[in-house]
């Protein structure tokens, strides 16, 4: 479903992705792991093309995401985002910031978006705070409103980039929780995470990246019991 | 010994040119306003324009700027209404014209800086979890990131129309029949000068009092919360004086 071959990346000088080729199929759940730095965020905002590509393909259900011939808003529509800072839009209640979206792209009138929305926040169980704005919600909740508004396009494939990172510890569960309730659901999902419990338990295969290079890639059975590399064994040293 | 012989105040000469005064606030308002509206949209455009990473679309907004940042807004007015207009037109088409033209030019380039800097003081996620749901950047600017920048841009904006109204009073050197004109005309017809520019003075002074009461008001609307029961009450000296 994604494939990405030969994948490079530099901000001016720096090279932060350094020829990567990795194949992502349907339903699959994708943890990726690694030091900070190493390039996780960068490697999943090329894949939607937040990021321009510097040398390499990413294909996305066959079509080349990073050709001057594709609409590239066309593939963002299937592609759900969640960020570590949930980039909620504070002028837009709950069910706006998940409407929005299908309204204006998809078209879609609003009484059906907004149930839509309403099935989405009962979903990860925040059927309440629709009229809510994020300033008044706590940060588990916002995450799980940032959930609800990218599954809101339908999208075939969900990006999470560290979701739990910038949350308080008692809230991580909570937006672990959906995400698990995705994962069961069949959704296909790449998730940059420090949460080795979340990646061993639900992940289809662990990714170790570091420097920009994939170092290890397996089973998480393989990747955190008989780590190949001394990288892979040197970071998990410190993390687990 | 310096000795200030103050004249006996005559006000009773203002009163005879009312109608002049009366017309010089309408003309006043009516450049401030014409020029303010189309300095916000020409400073939207330009403000946007400068943001642009196509070179061909940055730099002619970034020299239109610095032009009308650069240069003395009397001297763009005298070249608008005697250079420009003529050359274009074949013909003078008034002062008003020449005045409103020269007022939004420049306003336009004061505003382009301002909204600029309000776009740019949203959070760049903000842009990217809008075009990470499918939205073309323009969808994401009018939706996300506008009405966020907006807010930012009260205060500022707000600053540029009290500055307009007084600027305006420069238009008096093509013969705009503007407030400070009125001023003129009556110290020309007396040859005494306290009554009217004081007169004048007030009624710029009474002017921009009514505008920052105005932008006082809008910028409440819009400042602190988003959610709209915690916005500050606006009408809340009536409840307060009421209830002691
Ligand atoms: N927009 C950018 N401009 C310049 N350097 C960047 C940018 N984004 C990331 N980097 C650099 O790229 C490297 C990898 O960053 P990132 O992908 O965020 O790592 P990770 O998510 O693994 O912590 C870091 O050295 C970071 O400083
Ligand atoms: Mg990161």
């Amino acid at each position: 479903m994604i494939k990405i071959q030969g994948l490079y990346k530099s901000f001016g000088d720096l090279q932060v992705l350094k020829g990567i080729d990795y194949e992502i199929n349907e339903k699959e759940v994708i943890c990726v792991i690694g030091p900070s730095g190493s390039g996780k965020s960068t490697f999943l905002r090329c894949i939607n093309l937040l990021e321009d590509i510097t040398d390499g393909v990413v294909f996305i259900d066959g079509v080349k995401v990073n050709d001057p011939g594709t609409d590239i808003n066309e593939i963002r529509k299937e592609v759900g985002m969640v960020f570590q800072q949930f980039n909620l839009f504070p002028h837009m209640t709950v069910l706006d910031n998940i409407t929005i979206s299908p309204r204006k792209i998809r078209k879609m009138d609003s009484k059906e978006a907004n149930a839509l929305a309403r099935q989405l926040l009962d979903k990860v169980g925040l059927a309440d705070k629709a009229d809510a704005y994020p300033e008044q919600l706590s940060g588990g909740q916002m995450q799980r409103v940032a959930i609800a508004r990218a599954l809101a396009m339908q999208p075939k494939v969900m990006l999470f980039d560290e979701p739990t990172s910038a949350l308080d510890p008692e809230m991580v569960k909570e937006v672990l929780d959906v995400m698990k309730q995705l994962v069961y659901e069949g959704m296909t999902m790449v998730v940059v995470t420090h949460e080795m419990g979340f990646a061993r338990e639900m992940g289809d295969r662990v990714l170790f990246m570091d420097e920009g290079i994939l170092i290890e890639d397996g089973t998480p059975e393989d990747v955190f019991d008989m780590p190949k590399s001394d990288r892979t064994k040197a970071f998990l040293s410190k993390v687990l | 010994m310096i000795t200030i012989d103050f004249p006996d105040i005559r006000f009773d000469m203002i009163w005879n040119y009312k109608e002049l005064f009366i017309r010089g606030i309408w003309v006043t308002l009516g450049l401030t306003l014409i020029g303010y509206v189309s300095g916000v949209i020409l400073g939207l455009l330009l403000g946007m324009g400068k943001l642009s990473k196509k070179k061909w679309i940055y730099y002619p907004c970034k020299y239109y700027v610095d032009f009308f940042r650069g240069t003395p807004l009397l001297v763009q007015i005298l070249l608008i209404h005697l250079a420009l207009i003529p050359t274009v037109f074949g013909e003078s088409l008034g002062y008003f014209v020449s005045g409103a033209l020269a007022l939004s030019l420049n306003c336009g380039a004061y505003n382009a800086e301002i909204i600029r800097a309000g776009i740019q003081s949203i959070e760049k996620g903000q842009m990217e979890a809008g075009r990470s749901l499918g939205m073309p950047r323009g969808v994401a600017m009018r939706y996300v990131i506008l009405p966020q920048a907006f807010r930012r841009m009260v205060p500022p904006l707000g600053n540029e129309l009290i500055a307009l109204l007084k600027d305006s009073s420069l238009v008096t050197v093509i013969a705009a029949n503007d407030l400070l004109y009125a001023g003129k005309v009556v110290a020309g017809a007396y040859a005494r000068f306290w009554e009217p520019y004081i007169t004048v003075a007030i009624l710029y002074l009474l002017l921009t009092y009514i505008f920052t009461k105005v932008i006082t008001y809008v910028e409440k609307r819009f400042s602190n919360s988003y959610v709209p029961s915690q916005r500050r009450r606006i009408f809340s000296f009536g409840r307060s004086a009421a209830g002691g």
